[in-house]
């Protein structure tokens, strides 16, 4: 059986429960409703609605400490590493709430795939990077294997760099290269929405345009919801925005209205650069 | 300014005064070495070039009183017990630290971390009246009860490499589990995050990305555990029998009594007459061979890994 039937039949079996239909004809893949969460004593999200539409691209902005990674890892679950964490409301991904107890957290990780601020790569080959989500889900056939790994760093824009040495360290790549690695194992999975937590704040402009470019290449095929420190990036890649401020969201609108017309004045004095 | 050069100066007199000092710390290490060193071999060599190093590797006897002296029965002993130390004790001791890094609450880790220091600081004398009495008992009950009929008689006083293996694999577990325990903490957080995030469970994170991270520290601490087998004397001496003979191959080899190198040194110096004496530094040589095999081993894989 390919990967890719296999993927299917998780879709299938998640798709079974309808998915709700939101503006524009755009289907919203991740929606949250009143979201808390807490940090020990520190009420970090402090009642979240958003909703993510599927091939979008929405940047989270907002200033340092308001919430925005505690946001977006809520999202696939892996807040849930730190001790002492706790939440409230309710996270509908595909028309079901992720918060439920009996939801398999593995199961929500290999449909939301993440990508990390600092490029993370795994200490062994570029290739076993690729293949490692493949892998850890079953699939041993070499054939395959190969395949997905071509298909997945083609997808990052990475193939053309690193198809000579796929044996090689990935340590070896450049801190952009390692980021696109990075995405490439995250596609190597099939998720159907991509987190990113700042992906291009330690790279170079240049390797920040790269990868700038994939996001949007990416997003034919994928959600992707983005938190990002960088105001610019944020009006050239994305179609909605949300801006965060002390665990709230203060506004959520087209990417185009929110820098060109906030609505609200706190919005405004942030992208204007009055603060954060 | 000029207060500001004074000091200056000061520093950098009492630098010097302090790298000096630390130097000669230095220095004194490897003239201990080197001392040691000098004194084994020129003890040893000679007599193993005049008796022959072929003869007194692979002799396979040992009796002084006649002139002879073939340490191959001791090789064997020391390998044998070491390899099969590390191969109990090893597998245990990676395991007891996987698990008390990644998965132990912490009030068991509060109470292992410091059982595991005090096993290590115990002396090996204490620990081979420990396996006098209690493992040689075991193994004595064993070896006379239900498997009487398959043993020679030599092979039924509990003394044996079992007793030998045991009480070393005991012995080398806490290196192996603090030193493991260490490279293993040592794994970024970043690796097992990325693992997570693309749905791996709890266990494959463990197996697939933590653990093959760490297995450059994990490698060097069982290759400790080696040199500390091979080279530890006192509570092998206590359980394992001393016999100068190479075990009957087979399983039952398991219940033989033999001798290590280390051994055959510690318990014949006291009355060694001056040939003999030699012959006894040349066994030190072959022991100090193996340290640095191993050693060299060590450094290897320490530099493949950076
Ligand atoms: N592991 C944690 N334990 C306790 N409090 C935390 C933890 N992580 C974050 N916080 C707190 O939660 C709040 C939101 O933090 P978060 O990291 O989500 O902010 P952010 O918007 O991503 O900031 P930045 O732009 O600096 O990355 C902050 O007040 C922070 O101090
Ligand atoms: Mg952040």
């Amino acid at each position: 059986m390919s990967p890719q039937s296999d993927k299917q039949s998780i879709n299938v079996k998640i798709n079974g429960n309808s998915v709700s239909q939101k503006d524009n004809g755009k289907r919203s893949v991740f929606e949250t409703n009143d979201l808390n969460l807490w940090y020990s004593d520190t009420h970090a999200l402090k009642g979240i609605d958003l909703s993510f539409n599927e091939n979008e691209v929405t940047a989270i902005i907002g200033p340092s400490g308001c919430g925005k990674s505690t946001y977006i890892k809520t999202l696939n679950r892996m807040v849930e590493l730190v001790p002492g964490v706790r939440t409230t409301g309710e996270i509908k991904f595909k028309g079901k709430n992720i918060l439920d107890k009996d939801f398999q957290v593995e199961a929500l990780r290999t449909q939301v795939g993440m990508v990390f601020q600092k490029a993370n790569p795994f200490p062994k080959s570029i290739y076993d990077n690729v293949a490692y989500g493949p892998r850890i889900h079953g699939i041993r056939n070499k054939k395959v294997l190969d395949e997905i790994v071509e298909k997945s760093l083609q997808g990052a824009s990475l193939w053309d760099e690193v198809k000579d040495r796929l044996k090689d360290n990935a340590f070896g790549l450049s801190g952009g290269q390692q980021q696109r690695l990075c995405i490439a194992r995250c596609l190597a999975i099939e998720p159907d929405v991509i987190l990113m937590d700042e992906p291009t704040s330690a790279l170079d402009p240049k390797s920040t345009l790269r990868i700038e470019e994939l996001v949007q290449e990416l997003q034919k095929d994928y959600s992707i919801i983005m938190v990002t420190h960088n105001m610019q990036q944020a009006a050239r890649i994305s179609n909605k925005t949300a801006f965060f401020l002390n665990g709230e969201v203060v506004e959520f609108e087209e990417t185009d209205k929110l820098f060109t017309n906030p609505s609200d004045s706190r919005t405004e004095d942030y992208i204007s650069g009055r603060f954060g | 300014m000029k207060f500001q050069k004074e000091r200056n100066n000061k520093n950098n007199i009492e630098e010097a005064i302090v790298k000096v000092i630390l130097f000669i710390m230095a220095l004194s290490s490897i003239i201990s070495l080197g001392l040691i060193t000098f004194f084994v071999f020129n003890e040893g060599l000679p007599f193993m070039i005049g008796y022959g190093i072929t003869d007194f590797i692979f002799g396979t006897t040992w009796n002084p009183t006649e002139q002879v002296y073939g340490i191959f029965p001791m090789i064997v002993g020391s390998v044998i017990v070491t390899i099969f130390a590390i191969l109990v004790g090893a597998p245990i001791g990676i395991a007891v630290a996987v698990y008390l890094v990644e998965i132990a609450p912490p009030r068991v880790t509060k109470i292992v971390k410091p059982a595991i220091l005090l096993l290590e600081g115990i002396p090996s004398v204490v620990i081979g009246l420990f396996g006098m009495v209690v493992i040689i008992d075991v193994i004595r009950r064993l070896a006379r009860g239900p498997l009487a009929d398959y043993l020679p008689a030599g092979y039924q006083t509990g003394y044996s490499i079992l007793a030998g293996v045991l009480i070393l694999a005991i012995m080398i577990l806490p290196t192996i589990i603090s030193i493991s325990a260490d490279s293993i903490r040592a794994v970024p957080k970043e690796y097992k995050e990325a693992s997570l995030a693309m749905g791996s469970t709890k266990w494959q994170t463990l197996f697939k990305v933590v653990v093959p991270a760490a297995k450059s520290g994990i490698l060097a601490a069982v290759i400790l555990g080696v040199g500390r087998a091979i080279g530890e004397t006192m509570a092998i001496i206590m359980v394992i029998g001393n016999s100068v003979q190479l075990p009957i191959p087979g399983w039952e080899a398991v219940f033989a009594p033999v001798r290590t190198l280390t051994g055959n040194i510690a318990l014949e110096m006291g009355y060694a007459g001056p040939e003999h004496r030699q012959a006894l530094f040349a066994t030190g040589i072959i022991l100090f061979l193996f340290i640095i095999i191993i050693n060299s081993i060590t450094l290897l894989l320490r530099r493949r890994g950076t």
